[in-house]
């Protein structure tokens, strides 16, 4: 792990072990910016669905991780990026408890409500980015 | 020597008749290399196998080593290399006892102006280059098993489920839990249940850092096997983060018994089991 790095990292996402490898590098980046355990736990979970998604529903892509601020406060944006089907049904994606996988259809609207700012970009057939932002309390 | 050597026909009879000392110094430059972590007997051994496996090669300028040729050197050099990972030497080190080779070469032939002889050397210096890069390739796999093998062990090792009362079992997670790690968990927690006759089992996730959906899926399948066999499952180390995230997310853990502590979930099965714990009276 960098002690403090500038600037984004990036890391690729083709397999289980790097959904590990993206959240241990938010976990780092959110233990630098200081976030209280709880928000750091938050921003790490909602980390991981994202990933997982960007793995099984994207077909893989690669993660952004940076430090982040406004002037005010500091915080940690993550991007996550695949170039899969793209999302036909925004609604239905961030409903609870739907799921075009197997999973529990909680990951993308559990996501959304872990961190401070969500973002979802998508166009089918070209692909996703999801980014997420929280800030230091 | 060096003088006979200008007048030697080819490299490989030069090496051929000079195989004593080449090896001897070859040897002696390794070792100093190593500082003394292998001994020159034990260097020797090996090197005069290299040798004697390289003589028949010379000539050859590495550009292809893939050939049937290549076998007996092939299989040395991974050996070598895969005992040099075991033994703690870095890539750098078990490659340099090839190149080592080439400077004591070089030595021997320095004086020499016969150009089919500096052809011969460029070709040589070329095979050792290739073949060091071989050990590198060696190095990086043996490695790569070691890693693997260690993970698997790790898979292991991590998943312990042990009976902490009559008809109480407790499996403490640590790590991350992914669908390989739930498969063992799972498999390893209904033997149990059914050996030991038990009906109660604690999972403890104090040791999980993040509990994600998948997690959570994991950790409810496990929980409706036991439940199909008979078994009530606990999850205990929930701690304030976690139960927090896992609200946030949205996720139901139904009517499934969690604890905060695993002592909390061990008082749990033990009222269920009818088991009172008193404090014995100071006699």
């Amino acid at each position: 792990m960098p002690p403090r790095s500038e600037g984004p990292e990036v890391v690729p996402i083709s397999g289980d072990d790097d959904v590990v490898r993206v959240r241990q590098l938010v976990r780092t980046y959110a233990q630098q910016t200081k976030l209280s355990l709880v928000d750091q736990t938050k921003l790490v979970t909602a980390a991981s669905e994202l990933a997982r998604n960007t793995l099984i529903y994207g077909g893989g892509g690669f993660a952004r991780v940076e430090e982040v601020s406004d002037g005010r406060r500091a915080g940690v944006r993550a991007s996550f990026h695949d170039e899969g089907p793209g999302i036909p049904d925004l609604t239905l994606a961030l409903a609870d408890g739907w799921s075009s996988g197997s999973g529990l259809g909680l990951g993308l609207s559990g996501a959304r409500r872990l961190v401070d700012e969500f973002e979802l970009d998508t166009e089918v057939g070209r692909g996703t980015v999801v980014t997420v932002v929280k800030w230091k309390r | 020597m060096t003088a006979d050597a200008g007048r030697a026909q080819s490299l490989t009879d030069l090496m051929r008749t000079e195989a004593e000392p080449l090896i001897g110094k070859w040897v002696d430059a390794v070792a100093a290399l190593l500082r003394g972590r292998q001994t020159r007997s034990e260097l020797e051994r090996d090197f005069r196998e290299f040798y004697a496996a390289l003589l028949p090669l010379v000539g050859n300028d590495g550009r292809d080593v893939s050939g049937p040729e290549f076998g007996d050197i092939r299989s040395l050099l991974d050996e070598y290399s895969r005992a040099r990972v075991r033994a703690g030497f870095t890539p750098s080190e078990t490659a340099s006892s090839l190149f080592s080779l080439k400077r004591v070469i070089f030595d021997l032939t320095e004086n020499s102006d016969d150009p089919q002889f500096y052809r011969q050397q460029r070709a040589f210096s070329g095979l050792l280059d290739a073949l060091g890069l071989l050990t590198f390739e060696s190095y990086a796999q043996a490695r790569d098993e070691i890693i693997r093998e260690q993970s698997e062990q790790l898979l292991e090792l991590t998943t312990p489920v042990v009976k902490i009362w009559e008809g109480v079992l407790a499996v403490p997670l640590v790590g991350t839990l992914d669908s390989a790690r739930t498969q063992v968990v799972m498999e390893k927690l209904l033997e149990a249940l059914v050996e030991t006759g038990s009906e109660h089992a604690i999972i403890d996730i104090t040791g999980v850092f993040a509990v994600d959906t998948q997690v959570a899926q994991h950790l409810l399948k496990t929980v409706v096997a036991a439940r199909l066999m008979g078994a009530e499952c606990i999850v205990s180390g929930i701690r304030p983060q976690i139960a927090q995230t896992i609200v946030a997310l949205g996720i139901e853990f139904g009517d499934i018994v969690t604890k905060a502590s695993l002592a909390d979930a061990l008082r749990h099965a033990l009222r269920r089991e009818g088991v009172d714990v008193v404090r014995s009276r100071a006699v």
